[in-house]
């Protein structure tokens, strides 16, 4: 029929775009309207999306092949649609996570959320999976276009989010969608003009009438919406970027009063705040100008002040510049102190830094315009790379890594701050006798403040320190904990000082070395789990330790960057039943709701995988040629996970060369989308010269090659070319991921094409089964990254690669291709 | 004649029905006290199950008979009443929830009411904790900040008979400076840091008792005492047993 025609490519790139820029929005649209565990399962779920129309398609085949042009538009129409529409109907749901253990209607509602979210991916899914079938020939180019459409849709939806607020960027999505229509009407040849415009008219009215009703319902249990219940609260200002929706909040009946681990012996009181919300938790404030010094002594009554007491640093690194408060801090005592110290603050999101620096300047008395004071947009260690500056001080306050941002996309907890690299880095950009301070809050039972001082020990005894103990103190009241690291050892008059200062403010020194230890604490616990924790982790017991502890408390790596991850399966039954006898929070939920998505897209894959085999023609004698359903799952199955494995981890991996997690996220993507996109398109081309086989011999080689290199050399790149300017880095970023990527493109659309030729019945059924590959290989690959690191997932990758070839679906008997 | 037995048989069906009517109540009253029974029960067995970090294989007994006299379905939302003796939290509204009375049994446990103690409440909620509070004390002052379940609370609470429970709508940053100083403190409100004029109103001897995590997932309780030499000591107390170690160490 139109086998001969050009498939409808430009169409096709467009609604894989916005299928891309779809999952990427709902990433962050429900970060902000729920949290961020629970997006992902979400979102990884409604990917099945894609599995689901495989299996659809090999039932109905027929019938829809007949109405191609009827169908394919219909698709294009119905994904712009539903992504506005199902995503507020998900919205409207009653789901709320935190009750998920008490109230199983929770679950229910879960999978209506799930189904909705999942009918775009279904429709774009359907969409190129018909063009593969009806333009046979195409195979390859077809789905080079639709990489290609998805890398730089990523791109764009980025781009996007610094100018729009998310759900306006949804309308955006969903007007692509009609867009798509609209050039595929003109690309297939459309004669039925009148029919197309009417049906755009009406399909904008309803879009735009969905638009204007679009607000975002944010779950009424998040800090946010409770705070706003508070008479006198209102939202003064709201803006938004990949980095999160930052929503300003002035209380003026009850102000906040916003000073976390403020001493129980403190008589003080903060001064008037402005509350900072990001994706409507996360509290942070903007401090009212003090009129006199006096107002900020509150600053001085948290552990992260102990450090001033030690020493009068001269230049400060603060670590998340925030509300301003860190930096609040310094000055204070350094006013205090008489010196003028040079304060050098780093901030992720540059929107903050507009916000409190310029925006809310006059409310904050230009804090930071200060003279002592600068501030830089970007991420810690990417700063510290690229200027050679050492510092007396660096205060790391309360910060984790914030990944609900756009770059969240394949990430759940990734914690590039505080791997034992990250700790060595610090420690590296501070002056003989200079301190690294740690401040956390405290969990019950002890997880990270002892899992900090773990890595510390370990980030000390890597870089030659004999006795770290001499060089780590760790106070604590009962909200907060401190730990200090010094380039040196602590002095006895440090030691002197410590004591002072804690016992002032009822803060208890749980590690000091030489000094004993106080009788009774301030702050008490059932045991007294942060000292025993501590000295068993200094002394030659500190395995046995770490494997009696409940919990994880393995240092985290740059290549296993899971710090927040405390789980031990052998706890897990225990924590389990403890539930509702106030164990709740034992449970870690990013875990477990990554192994329930991983659990649910394998049983739910395999009914998808499993279901259309009822309705696909059997083997028979007509078709010996046939091609074996068998090698076709596997291929499919293995050409999933691996492409998979092999982009989130080196996403990762490229993030400690980029290290700004959102352009590390944007470049790597877009490239490895792009490139694939190439290498698809042109082994079209190159399978008029060589046969399929030596097609896919010669790019799984090639595969080989670059994967197992960029293993053993990639870090060692990066740290040799780590101080050149940002945009260059991105260019090798580029250049780097572009051979493997186009290589990688390659096994699919070979498979694919070839299935299209001898077995074409089979091809929605493969596509089905790459849908719902592509969703397990996500949460699997995270899985494994935090068991064995992200290298481990490379090589497994590669072996699937090396696996395909003797599974690729040709006919048995050498026939030419 | 016929007058009479017309008049009798009204007389009778109407004896009959309400007779069965008021049964019909008494038998859902019924239901509802034996269903609060049984979650004491399930406490009583929780608590003896896994004996806490407070050294106690049962709770004070005075603690129990208040959880088992307070009718809590009379504190949650219409949708909700079946779910009212269920040993779970329960949203009621404006964001917030009643507590999990296993929670609530630990917490006024921790606090060690006696009949002339004076308890202030920081977030009064649905009004549970503070109808729990004045079976076992002597006087209560419970403040919230959100107006609308404050009133709530207060109407619901006079309505109930508790009168030794006084209502306030209004921030409890400062505590109730009239009434200070107080034997018990218990603050259920979320801050980033305990107030100090909370404990400033601590009587010597006194209590605080403060819950930590989020509404459904309380992480740790927070006890902090006034000694009688004015100190102030805080212990973190798990509300559950769970030691993070394995083994002898």
């Amino acid at each position: 029929m139109r086998k001969h025609q050009r498939p409808p490519y430009l169409s096709i790139a467009l609604i894989s775009g916005a299928a891309l820029a779809y999952e990427v929005l709902l990433m962050r649209l429900f970060s902000i309207i729920q949290w961020h565990h629970f997006s992902y399962m979400i979102i990884g779920l409604a990917l099945l999306g894609y599995g689901f129309s495989g299996a659809i398609i090999s039932v109905f085949q027929g019938w829809l092949l007949q109405r191609f042009t009827l169908v394919f538009l219909g698709s294009l129409l119905l994904f712009g649609l539903t992504s506005v529409a199902g995503f507020m109907a998900a919205q409207a749901m009653p789901f709320n996570a935190e009750l998920i253990l008490w109230d199983y209607h929770q679950v229910i509602y879960l999978l209506i959320i799930f189904l909705l979210l999942s009918l775009p991916f279904f429709f774009a899914a359907s969409a190129i999976c018909l063009a593969f079938m009806q333009y046979r020939q195409q195979v390859s180019r077809i789905y080079g276009w639709d990489l290609a459409g998805a890398g730089l849709g990523s791109l764009v939806v980025i781009g996007l989010l610094f100018v729009a607020f998310p759900q306006n960027a949804l309308i955006t999505v969903g007007a692509a969608g009609l867009v798509s229509l609209l050039v595929a009407s003109v690309e297939l040849g459309v004669k039925q003009y009148r029919s197309v415009s009417l049906i755009l008219l009406v399909s904008t009215m309803v879009l735009s009438l969905l638009a204007v009703n679009l607000e975002l319902n944010m779950s009424p249990y998040k800090s946010l919406p409770q705070t706003l219940r508070v008479d006198g609260t209102e939202v003064v200002e709201q803006d938004s970027s990949p980095f999160g929706l930052i929503s300003i909040i002035d209380s003026r009946i009850v102000p906040f009063r916003h000073a976390p681990g403020l001493s129980l012996a403190s008589t003080a009181e903060p001064l008037p705040q402005l509350g900072i919300f990001t994706d409507g938790d996360n509290m942070t404030v903007i401090t009212k100008a003090a009129e006199d010094k006096s107002q900020l002594v509150y600053l001085d009554q948290l552990t992260s002040a102990l450090p001033y007491h030690l020493a009068d640093p001269a230049s400060v690194l603060i670590v998340g510049a925030g509300g301003g408060t860190d930096i609040l801090q310094a000055l204070y005592h350094s006013n205090n102190n008489k010196t003028s110290a040079a304060i050098d603050a780093v901030e992720l999101n540059p929107q903050l830094i507009e916000i409190v620096g310029s925006r809310y300047s006059k409310f904050n008395g230009d804090l930071f315009q200060h003279p002592g004071v600068q501030v830089y947009a970007g991420d810690v260690r990417g700063f510290l790379t690229q200027n050679q500056k050492k510092y007396d001080l660096i205060q790391i306050s309360l910060m984790d890594a914030f990944n609900a941002s756009a770059s969240g996309l394949y990430a759940l907890n990734e914690d590039y701050l505080y791997t034992i690299e990250a700790l060595k880095h610090y420690l590296n950009h501070i002056v003989p006798g200079g301190i690294l301070s740690l401040t956390r809050w405290i969990k019950m039972p002890p997880r990270d403040t002892l899992k900090l001082f773990a890595t510390a020990v370990e980030a000390l005894r890597q870089m030659g320190v004999e006795n770290p103990s001499e060089g780590l103190i760790l106070i604590r009241s009962w909200q907060t904990s401190t730990l200090l690291v010094k380039n040196g050892a602590f002095s006895s008059e440090n030691i002197k000082n410590i004591r002072e200062f804690s016992d002032e403010r009822s803060f208890d020194v749980d590690f000091a070395a030489g000094f004993p230890l106080a009788e009774e604490s301030y702050n008490q616990m059932a045991k007294p789990w942060f000292q025993e924790g501590t000295a068993a982790l200094l002394s030659d017991k500190q395995d046995q330790y770490l494997d009696q502890y409940k919990f994880n408390l393995h240092p985290a790596i740059d290549d296993r960057p899971y710090f927040h991850h405390y789980t031990k399966w052998s706890s897990l039954p225990e924590m389990f039943k403890l539930r509702d006898r106030g164990g709740m929070s034992l449970i870690e939920w990013g875990y477990v709701v990554l192994v329930m998505t991983l659990i649910v897209a394998a049983v739910l894959s395999v009914i998808l995988i499993a279901l259309p085999l009822l309705a696909l023609p059997r083997s028979s004698d007509k078709a010996k040629a046939a091609i074996s359903k068998t090698r076709v799952i596997l291929y499919f199955l293995a050409i999933g996970i691996a492409f998979l494995f092999m982009e989130i981890a080196f996403m990762q991996k490229f993030i400690l060369f980029l290290h700004h997690p959102l352009y590390s996220f944007a470049v790597t993507l877009a490239a490895f989308l792009v490139f694939a996109g190439i290498g698809s398109y042109l082994s079209a081309n190159m399978a008029h010269y060589y046969s399929r086989r030596n097609l896919l011999l010669g790019s799984v080689a090639g595969i080989l090659l670059f994967g197992v290199s960029y293993i053993f050399l990639l870090d060692s790149l990066f740290i040799w070319i780590s101080d050149t300017p940002i945009l260059l880095k991105i260019l090798l970023t580029v250049v780097l991921v572009a051979p493997l990527a186009l290589l990688m493109g390659m096994p699919f659309p070979l498979a694919l094409s070839s299935l299209a030729d001898h077995a074409e019945a089979l091809v929605p059924w493969a596509w089905g089964i790459n849908g719902c590959a592509s969703v397990i290989s996500a949460s699997l690959a995270t899985l494994l990254a935090i068991h064995f690191g992200f290298s481990t997932v490379i090589m497994l990758a590669l072996a699937l690669y090396a696996g395909i070839v003797f599974v690729f679906p040709v006919p048995p008997r050498a026939v030419t291709s | 004649m016929k007058l009479l037995t017309t008049v009798a048989g009204m007389f009778s069906t109407l004896l009959i029905v309400i007779s069965s009517g008021a049964g019909i109540l008494a038998h859902a009253a019924d239901l509802t006290e034996q269903a609060r029974l049984e979650m004491v029960r399930n406490i009583e067995q929780d608590v003896r199950e896994t004996s806490l970090e407070l050294n106690k294989s049962e709770l004070d007994p005075r603690v129990m008979k208040a959880l088992s006299r307070v009718p809590r379905h009379e504190f949650v939302p219409a949708d909700e009443k079946q779910n009212a003796y269920e040993n779970r939290p329960l949203p009621i509204g404006h964001g917030q929830t009643i507590s999990q009375p296993y929670i609530v049994a630990v917490m006024t446990d921790m606090l060690n009411l006696e009949p002339d103690s004076r308890v202030l409440e920081l977030g009064t909620g649905s009004g549970y904790q503070a109808a729990i509070l004045g079976e076992l004390a002597g006087k209560v002052y419970t403040i919230e900040i959100v107006e609308p379940l404050g009133m709530q609370a207060k109407e619901r609470l006079q309505r109930l008979g508790y009168d030794n429970v006084t209502t306030k709508v209004g921030d409890g940053y400062y505590g109730w400076e009239e009434h200070a100083p107080f034997d018990a403190i218990i603050v259920t409100a979320a801050a980033s840091h305990i107030p100090p004029p909370l404990i400033k109103q601590l009587k010597p001897g006194g209590r605080m008792v403060i819950p930590v995590g989020s509404r459904f997932m309380m992480q740790q309780l927070l006890v902090v005492d006034k000694r009688e030499d004015n100190k102030i000591v805080s212990k973190q107390v798990m509300p559950v047993v769970f030691v993070p170690v394995t083994g002898k160490h």
